[in-house]
């Protein structure tokens, strides 16, 4: 019987190992741990799945009509005992499988920093993680590498065995960041600001994609990512960087415009505050960031007062010093704090007094602002 | 000024808004139209529409209204289906650089509304006609609580179903997926009437499934015949509460959630825009509050009718009846407490996803006991393989499957890999058709002959069943495959010529559904002709358990003539074992509700009110809103709401059943 069920199995065998089952089989040591989990998950609720399926059979089997040498007892239907293992059985394996839960979810979760780079493989004391920046426009991804100065589009490259620290965000609708051979996807959110940390442990090339519908050109949305040795890698930032082109906010407005099936480009220098920018979505010259813009509401407002702080906010942050910023409409820290003093001016004549106000930059702790003093 | 006179009359609406240049749309509309015109002329020839009206449209009768709720869902799963067999064309083919047959506009609408359909459209009123067809027969009700309701919430429902439907051919349908993301669905990425038609269909819709949740609840907590206390009232009873529970406690966060995006996209707010403190997620969140009950309310009736079913067919008592009815309630209070678990990739911390991972996982033990009660149910018992039957080991097989791979995305760290890819499709699918369509199909073939007085020829069934249980197998285990290959969902058109042949099968299977859904078309047509063969006068064909097998097949108007008492939770049963006689004589008047036309008359001007929302026709708006105001109040003032069947007419019904009785034996 299992002769033949394993010849009825060869051709479904045949046709798996035909193809590239990345999920279970990755080049990264974090979507490796996961596609365990989902083998180790998997074999954990077959104990209990593969039983009754089994029974499920042989009971319609065995108590069929024209049976009639199985029992039959019409009326009954309670058993305690049985009972018991029926509530049980599933009790154990979730047990089981809620505990192997809790601790992946925290020792995978995507914002924890590795602690290995592979199985045996501790990350290196003093090792500092690859930053990448990662932007999903529509419909093509940008990768921004703070410490090179340099961007790329549609292409990505990360050295083996070298922690990345992934910092991601979207222009205008949402995406998510999937690459199976690395690791588990994130989603991109605009105007938001996701984390990843992942490490590629075999060089080659692997497939990239958005893993969340955006829109029409969402099927081109692909990238490749490079996994290469130290100094291959070394030599693709230099080529990136001889590349020219540079990636200031114009270029960027201007390759943020909607496009599909967009090829590989590279900037050889990158505008440092960019990726700020585009979460606080301020690149456009002109527009407020938000993180201004909660700095000045958790001060207040434009109310008694909220000017002082909008005041502060507009010396201290780091992104009001883009050059452009011009008025169009009341969106700009200058026309608020502007408009606030010309409201207090009315109001009483002065300057409004206000008790410690705390400048801070808000944008920059990713731990969030600082609370400013309230009256 | 002529434009400014035709912006006022139509709005947006233009010639432009024919999607004339989409030869696949215009091919269909042709199809359809021809159909439309043969349907109407096939009516007006044998003069059927005033038989329409009076006996069915605006009939309050809970049976009708159940048998209509059937009819929609069938229809639509047709559309539904044809949606989904373009998107398996579409993948199967669109490889090595070929786009395919469909432009990305066609293909994203295609996939958007298939989930849409499937679910409000198909789903629903199969589940909602199911309960209004047998919960009041189960419970020995003459109808529902609110009859008039009834009829309002069925129009309401088809309302929703027309602006679908209607979006097909004037203008186009959302491009989103089916649950309309923000900032994807607002107002900068789609400025179309896309997301309107998705809005207001659903709107629409909404107000039907909310009020008939409430009348259902009513009619069990209020109805029930003596005796019949909560803890004898049978499972499809009990399941058929827990959902109306779930309905009520949770449409409303859907209109709520659609109220927002509407102001968003109508008058300028920012709850879910990008930016001025909007935030995309909130509705994520919301949406999902909704969403998750929402199947729960699709499988619980389901499980009910495994139970009836089961127990019949085995011919014994339910196994473990309590624990079956506390395993639904758990099951009904924690499809609360998992909602996140849609979104663990959104960047929540480890710990809240852990906590929804595991109250997803938790779910699982109730519903694990519940197929183990099957199982009990069946040992020692004498199965007889009738297509409920059939249906119910497919499902037993088919939907631990489906538990196992939902479980399985519940670990966070594996959902990481598997969200949104073609493994979560294969997961939901898996448990959708494996549980809640195999369920249907059971729940159809074991009261049809309850709601038409035949049986359904059981060879165009057997065709049926085998033809999807196959096909199901082949159309989604290569999903399961492909999503293990890292392939995502919603993708018009591929790079990696390796992944082909899975589609290849996936779309076989799909094949193999279309010829199970003909096989079943061919069935009914099949049983009505040959009805005289396939006939059954005991109204009791399967020896049934529980109270609707106590009276005739189509049951009379007024379902039972004498309120039956009830003494043990299989009814029927126990009266028939402890020698149960019709009673013959001491009828009396029976008290009904009579039939108003205003319940498809407020869905009509609903109908209209929406479509003049969608395309910004605003005068039209403001006149249906009034309207509804007028014909709502005027409503109130129609005494004629009911009326007594006259004694002759039941002593006459009651001696014909009788007769029929007396021939069989």
């Amino acid at each position: 019987m299992s002769r033949y069920r394993a010849i009825a199995l060869l051709p479904v065998m045949a046709a798996l190992s035909g193809c590239n089952l990345v999920v279970l089989n990755p080049a990264g040591d974090v979507a490796s741990q996961q596609g365990d989990l989902v083998v180790i998950s998997t074999l954990l609720m077959l104990l209990i799945i593969v039983p009754v399926m089994a029974l499920t059979v042989l009971f319609a089997w065995r108590y069929r009509q024209s049976n009639n040498t199985a029992r039959y007892e019409p009326d009954w239907d309670h058993s305690t005992q049985l009972e018991l293992v029926i509530w049980a059985a599933p009790l154990l394996i979730i047990i089981c499988l809620g505990a192997i839960t809790w601790v992946t979810t925290h020792k995978l979760d995507p914002y924890r920093p590795l602690d290995r780079i592979a199985a045996d493989k501790p990350v290196p004391a003093g090792a500092k993680p690859l930053d990448v920046q990662v932007v999903a426009l529509d419909w093509k991804w940008l990768f921004v590498y703070p410490e090179y100065g340099i961007a790329s589009v549609n292409e990505m490259a990360a050295p083996v065995d070298r922690q990345i620290r992934f910092s991601l965000t979207a222009s205008t609708v949402m995406n998510s960041f999937y690459v199976p051979a690395l690791a588990g996807m994130i989603y991109t959110m605009p105007g938001m600001e996701t984390k990843l940390h992942a490490v590629i442990n075999e060089p080659g090339t692997y497939k990239g994609f958005s893993s969340n519908y955006s829109g029409a050109g969402f099927s081109h949305m692909r990238f490749a990512f490079l996994g290469l040795s130290n100094q291959d890698f070394d030599g693709w930032v230099s080529k990136v960087k001889t590349a020219g082109g540079s990636l200031d906010r114009n270029a960027y407005l201007a390759l943020e415009k909607p496009s599909e099936a967009v090829p590989v480009q590279h900037f050889g220098t990158v505008d440092p505050k960019l990726f700020n920018a585009v979460v606080n979505m301020c690149v456009r010259p002109g527009t407020m960031c938000m993180s201004d813009m909660a700095a000045i509401d958790r001060a207040g407002g434009l109310n008694a007062g909220g000017k002082a702080a909008a005041d502060a906010i507009l010396r201290a942050n780091t992104l009001a010093g883009f050059p452009d910023t011009q008025a169009t409409g009341l969106c700009t820290v200058a026309e608020a704090v502007e408009a606030a003093a010309n409201e207090a001016a009315v109001n009483s004549g002065a300057a409004v007094q206000r008790p410690t106000v705390t400048p801070i930059s808000a944008s920059a702790s990713p731990a969030g602002p600082q609370r400013l003093a309230n009256p | 000024m002529l434009e400014t006179l035709t912006t006022f009359l139509f709005g947006r609406l233009s010639l432009e808004s024919f999607p004339y240049h989409e030869p696949i749309v215009v091919a269909t509309f042709f199809a359809v139209m021809l159909g439309g015109i043969a349907l109407v002329a096939a009516l007006s020839y044998f003069k059927l529409w005033g038989y329409l009206w009076k006996e069915w449209f605006t009939t309050v009768d809970h049976k009708r209204i159940g048998i209509m709720y059937m009819i929609l869902g069938l229809i639509m799963l047709l559309r539904g289906f044809a949606d989904a067999i373009m998107m398996r064309a579409q993948q199967a083919i669109a490889f090595n650089g070929s786009e395919g047959y469909l432009n990305s506009h066609h293909f994203d609408q295609v996939f958007t509304a298939h989930g849409v359909i499937m679910i409000f459209f198909v789903a629903m009123p199969f589940v909602t006609g199911l309960m209004n067809y047998v919960v009041p027969l189960q419970i020995g009700a003459r109808d529902v609580s609110f009859p008039f309701l009834n009829n309002f919430s069925f129009w309401m429902t088809v309302g929703g179903a027309v602006l679908i439907m209607a979006s097909l051919f004037v203008g186009e349908f959302a491009r989103t997926g089916w649950l309309a993301y923000p900032p994807l669905s607002g107002l900068e990425a789609s400025p179309d009437v896309g997301v309107d038609y998705y809005i207001w269909a659903l709107q629409v819709a909404g107000v039907g499934t909310t009020l008939s949740g409430i009348n259902l609840i009513c009619t069990i907590v209020k109805m029930r015949a003596p005796g019949m206390t909560m803890m004898k009232m049978p499972v499809f009873t009990w399941t058929s509460l827990c959902t109306n529970v779930l309905i009520v406690a949770s449409f409303p966060i859907l209109t709520a959630v659609l109220v927002l995006l509407s102001l968003d996209r109508y008058v300028g707010t920012h709850f879910f825009t990008n930016d001025m403190g909007g935030n995309p997620m909130m509705y994520v969140n919301l949406i999902w509050i909704w969403g998750h009950p929402e199947v729960y309310i699709l499988i619980l009736p389901c499980f009910g009718i495994f139970s009836e079913v089961t127990s019949t067919f085995t011919g014994k008592k339910l196994f473990g009846y309590t624990s079956m009815v506390y395993a639904t309630v758990v099951i009904t209070i924690l499809s609360y407490l998992v909602w996140l678990h849609h979104f663990f990739t959104m960047g929540s911390g480890a710990s809240v996803n852990s906590f929804f991972g595991i109250t997803t996982m938790i779910i699982s033990i109730p519903t694990g006991a519940k197929i183990f009660n099957w199982l009990f149910t069946m040992y020692r018992g004498r199965i007889r393989f009738e297509l409920p039957m059939m249906w119910t080991i497919a499902f037993m097989l088919t939907f631990v499957i489906g538990g196992m791979t939902g479980v399985l995305l519940a670990v966070p760290p594996a959902d990481f890999v598997l969200h949104n890819s073609l493994f979560l499709i294969a997961h939901f699918h898996n448990v959708i058709i494996g549980g809640v369509l195999f369920g249907l199909f059971a729940g159809i073939y074991y009261w049809w002959p309850k709601a038409f007085g035949f049986r359904l020829d059981p060879f165009w069934g057997k065709m049926s069943f085998w033809f999807w249980v196959i096909g199901f197998y082949f159309a989604f285990m290569p999903l399961y495959v492909l999503g293990l290959m890292g392939v995502t969902r919603r993708l018009r058109v591929f790079e990696d010529p390796s992944l082909q042949i899975w589609f290849q099968i996936a779309a076989f299977g799909a094949v193999l559904i279309a010829l199970g859904i003909g096989s079943f078309l061919i069935q009914i047509a099949v049983s009505v002709l040959k009805r005289k063969q396939l006939v059954d006068l005991t109204g009791d064909p399967w020896h049934g358990r529980t109270l609707e097998w106590a009276t005739s097949s189509p049951p009379p108007d007024y379902n039972f003539a004498f309120t039956p008492v009830i003494h043990d939770n299989d009814a029927w049963w126990d009266m028939k074992k402890r020698g149960y006689a019709r009673p013959l004589e001491g009828f009396r008047p029976i008290h009904m509700p009579s039939n108003t036309g205003t319940g498809i008359i407020l869905a009509g001007i609903s109908t209209a009110l929406g479509f003049a929302l969608i395309w910004h026709i605003w005068w039209l708006a403001a006149v249906s809103f009034i309207g509804l105001l007028v014909v709502a109040i005027g409503h109130t003032f129609n005494y004629n709401r009911d009326f007594h069947i006259p004694v002759d007419e039941v002593v006459r019904t009651e001696s014909e059943r009788t007769r029929l009785l007396s021939g069989q034996v």
